[in-house]
């Protein structure tokens, strides 16, 4: 891992949906709005996850999303982190006991932060975004 | 021999600086106008040097599936033609670095350079996404060529009807400011060629309501998709290097004047003063012709964008290029 100041003030974020029920989805894109205005810091949605720095997991990672998530966090460049929104990628969340998980997303990929709530306010997810790097911070400091 | 060519290599390495950094200077202008104008506080000025700083500590993946040779080649080709670019262009009372070796139409085949690359890079990464990009970035070329041309032709035909000698030489453009040579005709063809310009500014620099190759919500970043880490960097580059080649070509044919012919300074001051008032024009034409147009528009779909530049501005700059021949014809303003 190469971190830097420069990497915490730059996250670039792509935003997977692995069988959400789209709530956490909504919360997001209110997170992006002017009214929280991410962009002070850096932060903006990217439509690719080869320029992604973060990759905002949502949902609890339906069976046919498995390989996929699989595939757009392999395509991702490193350095990376991943962020779970909401309770559904934390424990499957209403959907704990369907015959359809793959999930919840930490059993398919490597999850840096966790964000719960059904759905988390965009406060929620900011303050995710906050311990991100703090998280990032205390990494580069070890390296 | 030997100081021109040292000079020649000096004006590089400096004017090479100056687009890089001038460029990313103007990038995060646009970020914090742009943010301003939607009631948001927008990111720090230096935020896209932090970004390209944390591109180029980042991994840089090359597809299996790609061209690599071409894949990689793509970013140099483009950053390298954007500032050659600005080695033909004068900045404020300074002469262009290789002024004498190229002119008007040179830059004309330069600006469409860096687009070409991109369009290689993208058809070079293999992916359907990036293909149609490609495709996308080559028809936004053949519409916005026209409108672009023909505002430049008809400036360099004009000066040579005024008896200018040397009429499509960039310095000449900018020591004889077109706006003195035209009568009434010829003001109101100028002014119709800058809303022409004014247009063609976004398309040439792929910026929205023209990032139609680029598209992120249904393209997914288009010609870029599968660039990361320094290949991106280099194209993020060279499109703020691009950024500052429009803006004074802008600058250059439609707002020549320098400080110092109104204001009697001379040496170093004069030099100096020229080079803020040319900033201050660069910032005034990214503003209205990049910013404000981002802010206030969404993205034209790829055939509107083709009957818009194709049909309406075409025929401003048409209508600009008439006015212009019959300003010169019916003799009004200077004619030689």
């Amino acid at each position: 891992m190469r971190l830097s100041p420069s990497f915490n003030r730059s996250l670039w974020v792509f935003h997977f949906n692995s069988g959400s029920c789209n709530g956490c989805d909504i919360e997001i894109v209110a997170a992006l709005t002017p009214r929280y205005d991410p962009e002070r810091f850096g932060i903006k949605l990217v439509g690719s996850p080869r320029h992604a720095d973060v990759l905002l997991v949502t949902g609890p990672v339906v069976h046919d999303m498995a390989d996929r998530l699989r595939r757009v966090y392999a395509q991702m460049p490193n350095p990376k982190v991943v962020m779970c929104i909401g309770s559904c990628g934390q424990s499957g969340g209403v959907f704990y006991d369907s015959y359809n998980l793959d999930g919840p997303v930490g059993d398919v990929i490597p999850v840096d932060i966790y964000v719960p709530g059904c759905a988390p306010r965009p406060e929620a997810i900011i303050d995710g975004v906050v311990k991100a790097i703090v998280l990032l911070e205390s990494l580069e400091e070890k390296q | 021999m030997i100081g021109m060519i040292t000079a020649a290599v000096v004006g590089c390495i400096g004017i090479t600086v100056y687009g890089l950094l001038f460029g990313l200077v103007l990038q995060g202008v646009d970020r914090k106008c742009a943010a301003r104008m939607q009631a948001r506080y927008g990111p720090p000025l230096h935020q896209p040097f932090i970004d390209i700083a944390k591109l180029l500590c980042k991994d840089n993946i090359i597809p299996k599936n790609a061209v690599t040779s071409v894949f990689n080649a793509a970013p140099v080709i483009a950053l390298a033609a954007s500032i050659t670019i600005l080695l033909y262009l004068p900045i404020g009372s300074i002469a262009p670095v290789l002024g004498g070796w190229g002119d008007i139409i040179l830059v004309l085949y330069l600006l469409t350079v860096p687009g070409l690359a991109m369009v290689a890079g993208g058809l070079a990464s293999g992916s359907p996404y990036a293909t149609v990009g490609s495709q996308r970035e080559m028809v936004t070329m053949i519409a916005y060529e026209l409108p672009l041309a023909i505002a430049i032709i008809a400036i360099a035909w004009r000066l040579n009807a005024a008896g200018v000698v040397d009429p499509f030489s960039l310095a000449t453009i900018a020591q004889t400011p077109v706006w003195s040579v035209v009568g009434i005709p010829g003001i109101i063809g100028m002014l119709l060629l800058m809303v022409a310009m004014a247009w063609v500014t976004p398309a040439e620099l792929s910026r929205v309501p023209c990032d139609t190759p680029e598209a992120e919500t249904e393209l997914c970043g288009g010609i870029l998709v599968e660039y990361s880490g320094k290949n991106l960097a280099l194209f993020t580059l060279s499109g703020a290097v691009k950024t500052v080649a429009m803006a004074t070509l802008a600058v250059v044919l439609f707002l020549p004047w320098n400080l110092t012919w109104f204001v009697p300074l001379t040496g170093a001051a004069g030099i100096i003063a020229d080079l803020v008032f040319f900033v201050v024009k660069v910032l005034l034409v990214v503003f209205f012709s990049v910013s404000l147009i981002r802010v206030g528009m969404a993205r034209f779909r790829i055939n509107h964008l083709v009957t818009f530049y194709w049909g309406y501005i075409t025929l401003i700059g048409f209508a600009g290029l008439l006015l212009l021949v019959l300003d010169a014809v019916l003799g009004m303003g200077v004619v030689a």
